[in-house]
């Protein structure tokens, strides 16, 4: 017999505790750093900026309140959304291809984006300041993303392997664009080379406030299809005969999802391993449910991205690349998962 | 004329790139009866039933259900007017034998509502039915073909629609069950009015089951009529190129087909 190990805790309890988890993970990283504040501290802080008591804010060093809001929390922020948003996208590219490799840049979109901002980077763009390589890397992978689709189509159906294979064709174009760029760039190398890698140093409210906007509206939408979402999960014919609109199912939540994927990479550069771990990792606990599986792959994707970016700001010595950080804990992780999940024969 | 029809397919056509699929089909269907439907490979009876379920639009032609045509019908008002049981029934993710049976009652489940009690009362009604209560918190990517297959039957009954289409339904199903579960879809047409379109490769269970068969050639209809009429070695010559004998067996009260190998040993 199969052990289960699938939580039975409640969907609501199950959900209470992972906020709860990642509220605490926030609060602890927030306080670590070079500058080391305690928890209590930087709860007083956050709640003293959002109420305006300035009373809470005696006996505490005056450089915390910096350190925490303008420095700390924007980058814990944005790695903790872009955290969710990959997690998110990564279970709906993995139940739209009903493939389980497919991950947010099956389709290409990572490739668009670097192939974006290696453009931007290289011409030395900064008509619109410090938001420059983020758009571009934007356009980008919007642009591979229609590209996919377009080729993929026909006669108004996308199958899985199709949209698989459009999105590698897309992206080995790509990725010889971006080696070019790479071989002409001179100086800049360096500086292509560590935007691919995937950084969330320096990031601001406005990131926060625009990361959040774009994942929290694409989790609603996911959220909204999360059970059509399980049926396509049958395949085509018996979705349809269930009574899915199958094409325009998959063609909105794909759309959602590259987008969500879009925005986070603009903003973090490309960081792998999360879009295509978290939910294996998730299903293995919660079940394929998506109802179930998408709100707890954000919030736990959120946690773990938000623990690998402290280690590297607050732990490491010296600061590695978060893209190479998640691929060398995540790597092993998901060989030892894979090869658990072989042996329970979860999967098929 | 005064005939009761549940389906009207009019001079239907399909194509696959040039291959045509269906030509020019067209076929009407009585509710309250068992159709069978045969016919050699790549004849046309999966893409008859796929426009049968809206899974594909034909190329000219119409299919009224109730009067209406159904590309009219919202999909989800579709579902629970026709179920399907597909020939290809792989489940990619490891959802409970229970979680796919309780598909069957999407369509009868808002978007936002949890299923109610008459659902899960109908879905754990099937289950014990189907003899697959005893497996139902199992995962399905963990169960054999035939197995998967009687949980697929399971969800297309929990539907609960006046259609049941059955594309090789019981392809991968021993002979108990194959027998059990065609019996309980002969079961609902009897007692309840329910109308059965089932594409079958084995002609004796068509025999045992069907009241009418239709015989399916290149996309056309080649015969179609009462089991006892249509069932006959000349058919069966026309559209499989097989000598064939059939006669009426007393043991299992219904028409038996035999065959002769094509060389004797």
């Amino acid at each position: 017999m199969v052990k289960h190990i699938r939580f039975g805790a409640s969907p609501g309890l199950q959900t209470l505790f992972l906020i709860f988890l990642l509220v605490v993970v926030i609060v602890l990283s927030t306080g670590m750093g070079y500058i080391k504040i305690s928890p209590t501290q930087v709860i007083e802080v956050v709640f003293a900026r959002i109420t305006g008591i300035s009373n809470l804010l005696k006996g505490i060093d005056s450089v915390f309140p910096y350190v925490i809001i303008d420095v700390r929390l924007p980058r814990i922020l944005t790695s903790a959304i872009v955290g969710a948003g990959l997690s998110i996208a990564g279970v709906i590219f993995q139940g739209i291809l009903l493939n389980p490799l497919a991950d947010p840049y099956t389709l290409g979109i990572s490739a668009g984006a670097a192939f974006g901002a290696s453009i931007a980077l290289v011409l030395d763009m900064t008509f619109l300041g410090i938001y420059s390589v983020p758009l571009f890397a934007f356009l980008g992978a919007v642009a591979t993303l229609f590209a996919v689709m377009f080729l993929s189509s026909s006669d108004g159906q996308t199958s899985s392997n199709n949209l698989i294979l459009s999105g590698i064709i897309v992206a080995a174009i790509l990725s010889a664009g971006i080696s070019f760029i790479k071989y002409v760039a001179d100086e800049q190398v360096s500086i292509i080379i560590f935007w691919l890698m995937g950084s969330f140093g320096s990031k601001t409210w406005t990131d926060v406030f625009l990361t959040f906007f774009c994942v929290s509206t694409g989790f609603l939408i996911c959220l909204f299809f999360a059970r059509d979402l399980n049926i396509i999960s049958l395949g085509d014919r018996s979705a349809s005969s269930l009574g899915i609109e199958t094409t325009r199912v998959r063609v909105t939540l794909l759309v959602t999802a590259s987008l969500i994927t879009a925005v986070c990479v603009s903003v973090s550069g490309i960081i792998g391993f999360v879009g295509l771990i978290i939910p294996h990792l998730m299903r293995f606990f919660v079940g394929p449910d998506n109802n179930r599986l998408i709100p707890a792959s954000a919030l736990v994707g959120a946690t773990l991205l938000l623990c690998a970016d402290t280690i590297t700001r607050a732990v490491l010595p010296t600061e590695v690349p978060i893209g190479v950080l998640t691929a060398l804990i995540g790597g092993p992780f998901f060989c030892y998962i894979f090869k658990k999940r072989r042996i329970i024969k979860t999967y098929g | 004329m005064g005939k009761k029809r549940i389906l009207e397919i009019r001079r239907i056509s399909f194509c696959y790139g040039k291959i045509r699929a269906l030509d020019n089909l067209s076929m009407t269907i009585e509710p309250g009866k068992f159709y069978g439907i045969v016919g050699p490979n790549g004849c046309g009876k999966t893409t008859l039933l796929d426009l049968l379920i809206r899974n594909k639009t034909p190329e000219s032609g119409t299919i009224r259900y109730s009067g209406r045509e159904i590309k009219e019908y919202k999909r989800k008002r579709l579902a629970r007017e026709i179920a399907l049981v597909p020939q290809d029934f792989y489940i990619n993710f490891p959802f409970t034998v229970r979680e796919i049976v309780l598909m069957g009652r999407h369509p009868h489940i808002p978007r936002f509502a949890s299923p109610s009690a008459k659902d899960v009362s109908i879905v754990d009604e099937i289950m014990e039915k189907m003899e697959i209560d005893g497996f139902k918190e199992k995962y399905v990517t963990e169960l054999s073909g035939g197995e998967k297959q009687r949980v697929v039957f399971a969800r297309a009954f929990a539907q609960d629609t006046p259609v049941l289409i059955l594309d090789e339904g019981t392809s991968n199903m021993d002979i108990q069950y194959t027998l059990k579960t065609l019996d309980m879809a002969a079961e609902s047409v009897r007692m309840k009015k329910r109308t059965v379109i089932a594409a079958l490769h084995n002609l004796n269970l068509a025999a045992a089951f069907c009241d009418n068969v239709v015989f399916m050639k290149a996309g056309r209809i080649m015969s179609q009529g009462n089991v006892d009429d249509a069932l006959n070695e000349q058919n069966i010559k026309d559209v499989f190129q097989v000598d064939s004998k059939v006669y009426f067996d007393g043991y299992s009260n219904s028409k038996q087909v035999v065959y002769k190998r094509r060389t004797q040993a």
